[in-house]
């Protein structure tokens, strides 16, 4: 890597040694050429007196002829000197200045730069790579959480906008090719400090480059890669990436979960979207067959499942052979009224306009419901900014890949047993779920829902740990209770403990808690301010346990016990 | 042929023997030792370390250093030099003649090793 400082010295070089030698020859000239006192002898200017002149003529500050009136001679000299040392100072400016707007200096000034931006963070951060709509999203939800991020990109206008502060980040960023194990280092990538490694670029060789460096470099820290192929997947997985996200398998297996087990996807669309709006209430009758426009990947993630469901699809796919697509698919764009007829609309519950065109799937979703009132519409939306557009076509559900990826990445860095916990809620029955939701309605009380989660240790919760060696029970219905008055609970519940290897889902409130607990609860925000003192501060532990305040320091509880004495002895 | 190692390698040389040519002489006498020599020694010299400006390699920075030595010491000689005919009374004495010459010979010390170090370089590169 080249240091900006060596650059600038080298290309100062040439005008350094110009300057040296027009001052020379300048000073050896009037040093050499004789002039004339003031009664008219012979003078020789001295070194001393020929650099002081050549020095402020040379910045044509200009003294005058010192000590004494130059003769001809001398002025001659002055004359032609003024005009090389003006132009080699022109010279070195003009070099200066145009080293500046250099290209490849300003580059290597950036470089710099970020190097010095990454090296003064000082909390763990996330190297993120990729600033497309999934970066750049998942960028701006760390932010809003205090959480740092570095940025690596490819485009060099994508980059210009973050340092111009469109989206009001301030982050360190870099215009380069992330798969570049220099990049990555100079990003931090063997840093200790950085946590974990988001591979989001579009180019899945790219993605498997820096998932294996991060890998190579540190085999225990979190990297999240996007991949667009079964085949990355597959090689992603093999060296233990934790976590792989295609938004189309995303999507489509979020889709069966709507159709199938609605309950579930309401309960994971509360934790996943803060204002989650979704159309698929679990009344709806959601059986019927689907027009699926586009058989490219998204398509074939939405085929596997609609088979694994047995429900009823057909394709419409501009070059039904080109992409291998299944019999029966209607040839066609899916904009068109005779296509969608084709196809069977009539008689479909709905349509998912999935195209990698953004006009193409409006209009499809269009003209399928001109053709068919009421019909569900699920469209894709593959650029951010035309989010307008699709909200007011009133799509029942909009599918972007760049969201769905940012929001499956932002749980598991925040909140990562929520994701082991979504888990066990699939592995349980639609009822279950049903008790669930409700629970969680009522909890949250039209507030926002928030999910953190509490660790029994020394560390976090040292009033606990200290009851606990102290051989009293803490039950988990004493994290739950307000610490100004403890007959009043708190708005959230424990919705996960995880024990050692062992999960349960919404544990009793009379679990007794154990050195090592994690528990993921969720609620209000607020419930979360009022759990760390009841964990932190002892008093306010026993205050719930017993429903007495005892006294703080030393001296009041001497005196309380001797009181207590005292007053044992009158009975 | 390289042309950038041929101009320096003028540069060091002659400010090696620009050096020399002032030293030699009575270390206390104004009239062995030439103005005008010790002059171009110093323009030569800085010209020369300029010339190793920004040079990553190891050979080159030692050899900024020890031009940057040469001038500095040299640049002093001159300093005395001016403030001993322009500042003080009296005029150039011979002890600070001795010292002047005893600094150009120091600066001598360290173009010779710039010489030697030039030439070690020049044939770990040619065999």
């Amino acid at each position: 890597m080249q240091h900006v400082f060596y650059l600038f010295l080298r290309r100062l070089r040439a005008p350094i040694i110009t300057i040296i030698s027009v001052y020379a020859i300048s000073i050896l000239g009037f040093v050499v050429i004789p002039g004339q006192d003031n009664l008219g002898n012979i003078w020789h200017m001295d070194f001393f007196h020929a650099f002081y002149f050549v020095s402020f003529m040379g910045s044509t500050i200009g003294f005058g002829e010192i000590p004494y009136p130059f003769t001809v001679a001398q002025r001659v000299w002055a004359t032609i000197s003024i005009y090389g040392t003006v132009i080699s100072w022109l010279y070195s400016m003009g070099t200066i200045f145009s080293l500046f707007q250099d290209q490849n200096y300003q580059r290597l000034t950036r470089r710099t730069r970020f190097i010095n931006q990454v090296k003064r963070i000082s909390e763990p951060y996330y190297l993120i790579c990729g600033f497309g709509s999934t970066g750049s999203r998942v960028a701006q939800q760390l932010d809003k959480h205090n959480i740092p991020s570095v940025i690596i990109e490819s485009k060099l206008k994508v980059i210009n906008e973050l340092a111009t502060d469109e989206l009001g980040l301030k982050l360190p960023s870099l215009c380069a090719n992330a798969s570049d194990p220099e990049v990555l280092k100079i990003a931090g990538i063997d840093n200790d400090l950085c946590v974990g490694v988001l591979a989001l670029t579009i180019d899945d060789q790219a993605n498997l480059a820096i998932a294996i460096n991060s890998k190579l470099v540190k085999p225990d820290r979190l990297v999240i890669s996007g991949t667009q192929s079964k085949a990355t997947t597959g090689n992603l997985a093999s060296f233990g990436t934790d976590m792989i996200l295609d938004p189309f398998e995303i999507f489509a297996d979020h889709l069966m979960l709507i159709l199938t087990q609605p309950y579930k996807h309401l309960i994971y669309d509360i934790f996943i979207n803060p204002n989650h709006n979704v159309w698929a209430s679990p009344y709806q009758d959601t059986r019927g067959s689907w027009v699926i426009c586009g058989y490219g990947r998204f398509g074939r993630a939405l085929e596997e499942q609609f088979k694994k469901h047995n429900i009823a699809h057909t394709f419409i796919s501009i070059d039904p052979k080109g992409y291998n697509a299944p019999f029966g698919t209607v040839h066609g764009t899916g904009t068109e009224a005779h296509t969608l007829q084709e196809a069977g609309i009539e008689n479909a519950l709905g349509v998912i306009a999935g195209t990698d065109n953004d006009a193409d799937n409006l209009s499809t979703i269009i003209t399928a419901r001109d053709l068919k009132p009421g019909l569900i519409t699920i469209a894709r939306q593959n650029v951010r900014t035309n989010k307008p557009v699709f909200k007011a076509a009133a799509v029942n559900l909009i599918m972007e890949p760049g969201r769905i990826v940012a929001n499956e990445i932002y749980m598991r860095v925040r909140t990562p047993l929520l994701t082991e916990c979504f888990d066990l809620i699939r592995l349980q029955d639609e009822a279950s779920s049903r008790t669930l939701l409700r629970m969680i309605a009522n909890t949250m009380d039209d507030e926002d829902l928030d999910v953190w989660t509490l660790t029994i240790n020394e560390e976090h919760s040292p009033a606990i740990t200290e009851a606990i060696d102290e051989d009293k029970t803490v039950a988990l219905r004493s994290l739950d209770k307000d610490p100004r008055d403890r007959e009043l609970p708190l708005p959230a519940f424990a919705l996960m403990l995880k024990r050692g290897n062992e999960y349960r889902l919404v544990p009793p409130p009379e679990t007794a808690l154990q050195k090592g607990d994690q528990i993921l609860f969720c609620g209000q925000h607020q419930a979360q301010t009022h759990m760390g003192w009841i964990m932190r501060d002892h008093n306010t532990l026993r205050y719930i346990q017993t429903g007495k305040v005892g006294p703080d320091g030393l001296l009041w509880g001497w005196l309380k016990g001797r009181h207590q004495q005292d007053s044992g002895a009158q009975s | 042929m390289n042309r950038e190692k041929i101009v320096f390698a003028f540069f060091i040389m002659l400010a090696l023997t620009l050096n020399f040519g002032f030293f030699l002489g009575d270390i206390d006498s104004p009239d062995h030792h030439s103005v005008y020599e010790l002059y171009a020694a110093i323009v030569v010299s800085l010209i020369a370390t300029v010339m190793k400006l920004g040079d990553r390699t190891h050979v080159g920075a030692v050899l900024l250093a020890t031009s940057l030595v040469a001038d500095l010491q040299l640049i002093i000689a001159a300093i005395i030099w001016g403030v001993m005919t322009h500042v003080a009374d009296g005029g150039m004495t011979t002890y600070a003649m001795a010292s002047i010459v005893s600094l150009s010979a120091g600066a001598l010390l360290a173009n010779i090793t710039s010489v030697v170090l030039l030439i070690v370089e020049t044939m770990t590169v040619r065999h």
